[in-house]
């Protein structure tokens, strides 16, 4: 099979004009509004050094905050501003998505054109602007005819690089709700779908490409006097512009949402509860590759309609919860927490999604290691990893106190990388998780918690307040609850990670919902 | 008895310093007094840091004084608005200034376009403004001016300067960067144009010889004071050392000339 003729290939395009569209829109808002700020900021802080400096030094810290985290940062912020203009004025807007995005990227466009504007206008002959005032020029007139045009190349230099850099950056606005071309990069990488990623990595750098040339032909038009090149430029921008708002490229409105986090189980049981509420007769979209926080706050604010969570998370990081306590007894204490914030639990899936000690079957049976308590007496010798969180989480905590693990060293890893670095005696435990596919795949072995120092982490669905009452929707899911056993959501788990044209979320998900016999 | 009109323009007592870092001020005109005859052609002559340019930029309001009173035809510079005062007095800056990013035709009719002049209007008045600065055919009007040599850039400065038809006409050292020729033809075709269109002209200069040539007057300027003011005749006359230090060059060399080249002079 050739690369051309993969499936994937087709099913990514198809999503082309969606994650293009919203790509687009958000990237030139956020490119018109960082130009609007500060282009008239950069004219008013030229002849006045403190203000610049002041300026630039901003701008500066704002690039050195990686774009990742600035864009998580203003959720909740614009989270928090919303909730103030409720109280105050008794409206609220979305802070999930496209406002947050557009924002973070309109702040991160700023430095190259401040900073080239102000050096432009700044090195400019000062024989000319004397001239310019030798020949009755206002401040205004000298500004626009004379120092602005002269020093446009400079600024036209800011202008692209920015361009290039918010439209690269756009890609990282998929955990925070809006939709992109990262939706292909964040997908494919959870998902170990190369031609996914690929696809992004390619959509996004042609984009970027082309708005830098078109960028480029309206500056190469001015300084050669060729108005012909700079109005195509332009008609080329306005077109691009216009391609966003047509209906083609518009985000169809769906009534109900689906959210997913950032990992591969997510993306499969959002789409197997998309699917279902569409054989309901319902329409579903998915809102994938959300942030772990965000997606709660969005579903508190109903900006998405339904996710899958699991317990043992709600518990610590978004009520805080430090005591472990038992299963059923969790479930019930959550189910109360989330009311009081008009959140629905409206039921456990049927498996868990826990952190767990992971090891080779071969060499545990070896060593005679059948649970955590066997482990603590070789730990001084063993290495463990886990995922970036894991050592800073209750849980880790919990089990050192529990067991008085000790263990040699203890390295990070990226989650899909952890199951062959343990499989080949990179290292010798990781903290991997219940339902992973690869545990099956690498013949790894589960260690028992016979103290229950992990808090249970069911998969549970939890409703947005807005569809509390939703009896459409809640008979469309009912169908699921319970029917996810921890073997099946393994096995649909690593057929999400291979690497073969049946490996996407969505069919992955059909073949699962066959599986439980609610297709 | 004829009646009293304003001069052109007019300093009394007037002065002006900078700050030069933190704490030392330069003086750079210090109570210069003078009167500007209508129709005449005043040159100011001195090294640099004599205060000229600042004395020449003090008529227009490039620079306001901190003393003493500047009038324009009458009228107390402190009292005009600075973009009108420009628009009615020509600028001939030191090496053109023309802008870059426009074409000899723009350049010429920018302050005509300041003021609003219709479009035919501006036209014709650069196509007159070219043919009087010789610069008229050959299509030079389209071009840009890094397409132009030295000598045709200053004629356009000259023409940008005229095109709004003011009475008076500043020159900061207009024809320094010019090779001999060239400055000869031009300060002699200036000088012409000056006398045509009954203009009243101050021009900056450290060249006595030039100063002596195009003229009327000259004034010695030094350390920001007024040394000497008078007709070549005049000037002679004065018994400073460094106005008769200044005349001894071309005086000098016009000697030597006259040796050099038997029957050129003395007819």
């Amino acid at each position: 099979m050739t690369f051309f003729s993969d499936p994937r290939l087709s099913e990514a395009a198809g999503h082309l004009p969606d994650y293009l569209g919203s790509h687009l829109r958000v990237s030139i808002a956020a490119l018109a509004l960082g130009l609007v700020v500060s282009l008239p900021l950069a004219i008013l802080a030229r002849h006045r050094p403190v203000l610049r400096g002041l300026m630039l030094a901003v701008a500066s810290i704002v690039q050195t905050v990686p774009g990742l985290a600035l864009l998580a940062l203003f959720y909740p912020l614009l989270l928090a501003l919303a909730s103030l203009t409720f109280a105050w004025f008794g409206f609220d807007f979305s802070a999930f998505g496209f406002l947050p995005a557009m924002l973070a990227l309109a702040l991160y466009s700023m430095l190259p054109v401040l900073r080239n504007t102000i050096t432009g206008l700044n090195g400019l002959d000062p024989a000319l602007l004397e001239a310019a005032q030798g020949v009755g020029m206002t401040p205004g007139q000298s500004l626009f005819m004379v120092e602005l045009p002269l020093a446009l190349p400079v600024i036209m230099a800011g202008i692209r690089t920015s361009a290039v850099w918010v439209i690269g950056t756009a890609t990282l606005s998929t955990p925070i709700g809006q939709t992109s071309l990262g939706n292909y990069i964040f997908a494919g990488l959870q998902t170990q779908n190369w031609v996914f990623v690929l696809f992004g990595c390619v959509a996004s750098a042609v984009l970027a490409l082309a708005v830098d040339q078109l960028l480029a032909l309206i500056e190469n038009g001015f300084a050669s006097r060729k108005w012909l090149r700079s109005v195509l430029g332009g008609a080329g921008i306005a077109a691009l512009v216009a391609l966003t708002l047509t209906p083609m490229l518009a985000r169809s409105t769906s009534s109900y949402i689906v959210g997913a986090k950032t990992f591969a189980e997510q993306y499969v049981l959002s789409q197997l509860i998309a699917q279902r509420l569409r054989g309901a007769g319902l329409t579903a979209s998915t809102r994938e590759g959300l942030g772990s926080s965000v997606i709660f706050a969005a579903l508190a604010a109903d900006d998405i309609d339904v996710y899958v969570d699991y317990s043992g998370t709600l518990w610590a990081n978004q009520f805080h919860g430090t005591q472990i306590l038992p299963r059923e007894q969790l479930l019930s204490e959550l189910s109360a927490l989330l009311a009081k914030r008009n959140i629905t639990l409206f039921g456990t899936l049927g498996f868990e999604n826990a952190y767990a000690l992971v090891m080779p079957r071969k060499r545990a049976e070896a060593l005679g290691i059948h649970s955590i308590a066997d482990l603590a007496a070789h730990a001084g010798s063993f290495s463990i990893a886990g995922d970036y969180e894991f050592f800073s989480r209750p849980e880790w905590a919990s089990l050192r106190e529990a067991y008085g693990l000790d263990f040699r060293s203890q390295r990070q890893m990226q989650p899909n990388f952890m199951y062959a670095a343990v499989a080949s005696g990179d290292v010798d435990v990781i903290a991997g998780y219940t339902s992973d596919g690869l545990i099956a795949k690498y013949d790894l072995v589960v260690l028992d918690d016979p103290k229950h120092a992990i808090p249970p982490y069911d998969a549970i669905l939890l409703l947005a307040p807005s569809r509390a009452h939703d009896t459409a929707l809640q008979t469309a899911l009912r169908p699921l609850l319970g029917k996810i056993d921890i073997d099946t959501m393994r096995e649909a788990n690593l057929r999400a990670s291979g690497n073969d044209a049946d490996s996407s979320p969505a069919s992955v998900a059909r073949w699962l919902s066959q599986r439980i016999g609610t297709d | 008895m004829t009646m009293p009109t304003a001069p052109p323009i007019s300093f009394a007592h007037v002065g002006k310093s900078f700050a030069n870092g933190a704490a030392a001020r330069v003086v750079a005109v210090d109570d210069v007094s003078l009167d500007i005859a209508a129709r005449e052609f005043l040159a100011i002559v001195g090294g640099s840091g004599s205060g000229k340019t600042t004395l020449l930029r003090l008529a227009n309001r490039l620079t306001d004084a901190d003393s003493g009173t500047v009038t324009v035809e009458g009228e107390d510079v402190r009292n005009a608005d600075p973009v009108q005062l420009r628009r009615r007095i020509g600028y001939v800056f030191q090496s053109g200034g023309l802008f870059p990013h426009m074409s000899v035709a723009e350049n010429i009719g920018i302050t005509p376009r300041l003021l609003g002049w219709p479009a035919d209007q501006i036209a014709a008045r650069v196509a007159e403004l070219l043919a009087l600065v010789q610069l008229d055919g050959d299509g030079h009007g389209a071009r840009m001016p890094h397409e132009l040599s030295g000598g045709q850039r200053q004629r356009v400065g000259v023409a940008r300067a005229l095109a709004a038809r003011p009475r008076i006409v500043l020159m900061d050292e207009p024809f320094g960067a010019l090779d001999p020729l060239t400055r000869d033809a031009l300060g002699e075709d200036y000088r012409a144009l000056h006398r045509q269109l009954g203009l009243t002209t101050v021009m900056i200069t450290h060249d006595m010889t030039e100063a002596l040539l195009l003229a009327d007057r000259i004034a010695v300027m030094r350390s920001g004071r007024l040394l000497a003011l008078g007709t070549p005749a005049e000037l002679s006359e004065s018994r400073d050392a460094y106005v008769l230090q200044l005349l001894r060059t071309p005086r000098r060399q016009a000697e030597r000339i006259n040796t050099l080249l038997p029957g050129a002079g003395a007819a």
